[in-house]
């Protein structure tokens, strides 16, 4: 254990040291950077941090991360209502606008199903999704859950609740990454490429 | 194939140890408790990337260590290829090629087959079911690299579903279509593990009763069946109407995880009726004929790795044995024993490449060419 000259220092790199990623090293650099600005620099900080925490609210309809009762993208006149694409998390959401090819609305279950985790499909936001798309203007919903046993068994067991609607069920496609070698490719997802060809245009 | 050359750190009772062999018979002798048994295994783990009598890789660490590694040089056709195996306390094993690591030991299995012959064999009869589900599961694995990845498939899902089953269990909220999505996985791959061991059955068949009725004459006739749950016409729907049982006893009741391999000797059940000879007899059979079949269909010899088998064996099954390996059938042969003279003489007639390891307490003592 690190001796610090202050406890003020010690309490401040315990709970830096929390996040990950950072250790205590890097968190005492930090805490001692703060020290060397001007004190406004620190409040501008903790405030920040004190109103994301205090007034961040999540999307009513696609649970996405917002700043009011309705998030960013479900406002947005010029999306495509249609389009309804699932994914596990908010770092999903914000992969696939960082890609600017996709128009559509998001909705964010908030994990996978893994009764072996504990987690049930209770604990994510099924029911909402079951209830949207029969209520709004979806025609189609875009599975983009990892490519693991338990993104699967959460797309094989959501769709199940979907199949009476007349929906449009996809999953993103999977496939050999672009710029990297055919003969690096793993078996699997070299057999399922050539599955799910697509015509050449 | 064969081994040339092996190199342990901290495995079992070695903390250091570097071997190598010739092509043909290497016996290794020591007294009772010296690490025989423990080199084999350490052959064994190369091969199929595990201990063939103890999962648990944290006790397969030399006492007061904190890892161990097993480096072997194999010479294919001439080429020599590495095997690296690595375990340290608390991270993920390590497996390398030639340098290269693995993304799954699936890609492992069967480029270096083994078949281990040791006294633990009698637990496939005298234990439950799952103990020949594994000799036969780790046999198939050898020869085809997709059913080891199935294997894992199906097992997942009967985890999940038993996780799903104890959750019912204690919170009474019952989600049918999360079983059914389970149920969908399991007789996915449940049907096509029951296909492939119904199959392998088959051709397993030939080779163990020609390799039983060498080593016991004609005098009788084994008998070797497999069941399975998935044997039923129905089976989705033996998983529905196991549905209350299931949730009963917290867990699945019906799948390829039952599944058990039958032996009998003229329609009796070996465990019960077979005499000491009978048993053995039929336990060699097996061995055989899995050395048989992995030889036929990866054309390579397997290893083959002989734990006190002169202990094992009376003369006559001996002969039969001594036989097979003065007619070439097999390729590079491992084998213990606690006294060098009886292997001296057993093996003196055999017109092979043949050396002769002295091992006390984890350590070479000397070698000696025969
Ligand atoms: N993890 C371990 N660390 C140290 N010694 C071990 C370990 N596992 C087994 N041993 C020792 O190895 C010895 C048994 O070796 P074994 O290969 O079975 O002997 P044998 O020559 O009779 O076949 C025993 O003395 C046992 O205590
Ligand atoms: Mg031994
Ligand atoms: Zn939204």
């Amino acid at each position: 254990m690190q001796v610090f000259a202050s406890k003020l220092i010690e309490n401040a790199v315990q709970e830096i040291a929390k996040l990950p990623g950072i250790g205590s090293k890097t968190a005492l650099r930090l805490v001692l950077h703060l020290l060397k600005q001007n004190e406004t620099t620190t409040l501008a900080l903790t405030e920040a941090l004190r109103r994301l925490r205090q007034d961040i609210q999540y999307c009513r309809h696609c649970h996405f991360i917002a700043d009011a009762p309705e998030c960013s993208i479900c406002l947005a006149r010029h999306r495509d209502r249609s389009l309804v694409c699932v994914v596990e998390s908010p770092q999903d959401v914000m992969a696939v606008e960082n890609t600017a090819q996709y128009q559509g609305l998001y909705h964010v279950l908030g994990g996978v199903i893994s009764p072996m985790a504990g987690v049930s499909p209770s604990d994510l936001k099924i029911d909402t999704l079951v209830e949207r798309v029969q209520k709004s203007e979806c025609k189609e919903v875009i599975f983009a859950l990892s490519p693991t046993m338990e993104g699967d068994t959460t797309t094989f067991y959501i769709t199940k609740k979907l199949r009476d609607f007349p929906l449009k069920i996809s999953t993103i496609a999977r496939g050999v990454p672009i710029g990297s070698e055919l003969e690096y490719a793993d078996e699997i997802t070299l057999g399922r490429s050539i599955l799910t060809r697509t015509s050449y245009e | 194939m064969y081994l040339e050359q092996i190199e342990l750190q901290n495995f079992k009772n070695y903390a250091s140890l570097s071997l190598h062999f010739t092509p043909g018979i290497q016996a290794l002798v020591g007294e009772n408790g010296s690490g025989k048994t423990n080199l084999l295994d350490a052959i064994h783990y190369l091969s199929l990337t595990k201990s063939a009598f103890n999962p648990i890789d944290q006790q397969n660490i030399r006492h007061h260590e904190g890892y161990f590694t097993i480096k072997g040089v194999f010479k294919r056709e001439n080429s020599p290829e590495t095997v690296f195996c690595g375990y340290e306390k608390a991270r993920k094993k390590i497996i390398r090629h030639n340098e290269l690591t693995y993304e799954k030991v699936s890609q492992h299995i069967g480029r270096f087959p083994v078949v281990m012959i040791a006294p633990q064999d009698q637990d496939l009869i005298l234990e439950g079911s799952e103990a020949r589900r594994r000799f036969f599961d780790s046999v198939i694995a050898q020869i085809d690299a997709e059913y080891l990845q199935n294997l894992l498939h199906y097992q997942y899902y009967l985890q999940q579903r038993n996780a799903l089953l104890k959750t019912y269990y204690e919170q009474r909220q019952w989600d049918e279509d999360l079983c059914q999505t389970y149920d969908a996985g399991m007789l996915h791959f449940g049907q096509k593990i029951y296909a492939r061991r119904q199959h392998f059955l088959q051709d397993f068949q030939p080779f163990f009763q020609s390799q039983y009725q060498q080593l016991a004459g004609q005098k009788e006739s084994p008998q070797l069946s497999y069941h399975s749950d998935f044997g039923q016409t129905d089976i989705a729907q033996a998983f529905i109407k196991a549905r209350e049982a299931d949730q009963r006893l917290q867990r699945t009741t019906v799948g390829i995880h039952r599944d058990d391999f039958i032996f009998q000797l003229e329609s009796y059940p070996l465990k019960k009726f077979g005499s000491q000879g009978q048993q053995k007899s039929y336990l060699l059979a097996l061995k055989l004929a899995q050395f048989a079949i992995v030889r036929q269909e990866l054309a390579l010899k397997p290893i083959l790795l002989l734990d006190d088998i002169f202990d094992k064996l009376d003369d006559a099954r001996m002969q039969a044995l001594v036989e097979m390996v003065s007619q070439q059938t097999f390729g590079q042969i491992f084998l213990t024993d606690a006294r060098p003279e009886r292997s001296l003489s057993v093996l003196a007639a055999l017109n092979t490449e043949k050396q002769m390891f002295f091992i006390q307490q984890g350590k070479l003592n000397k070698t000696q060419i025969f």
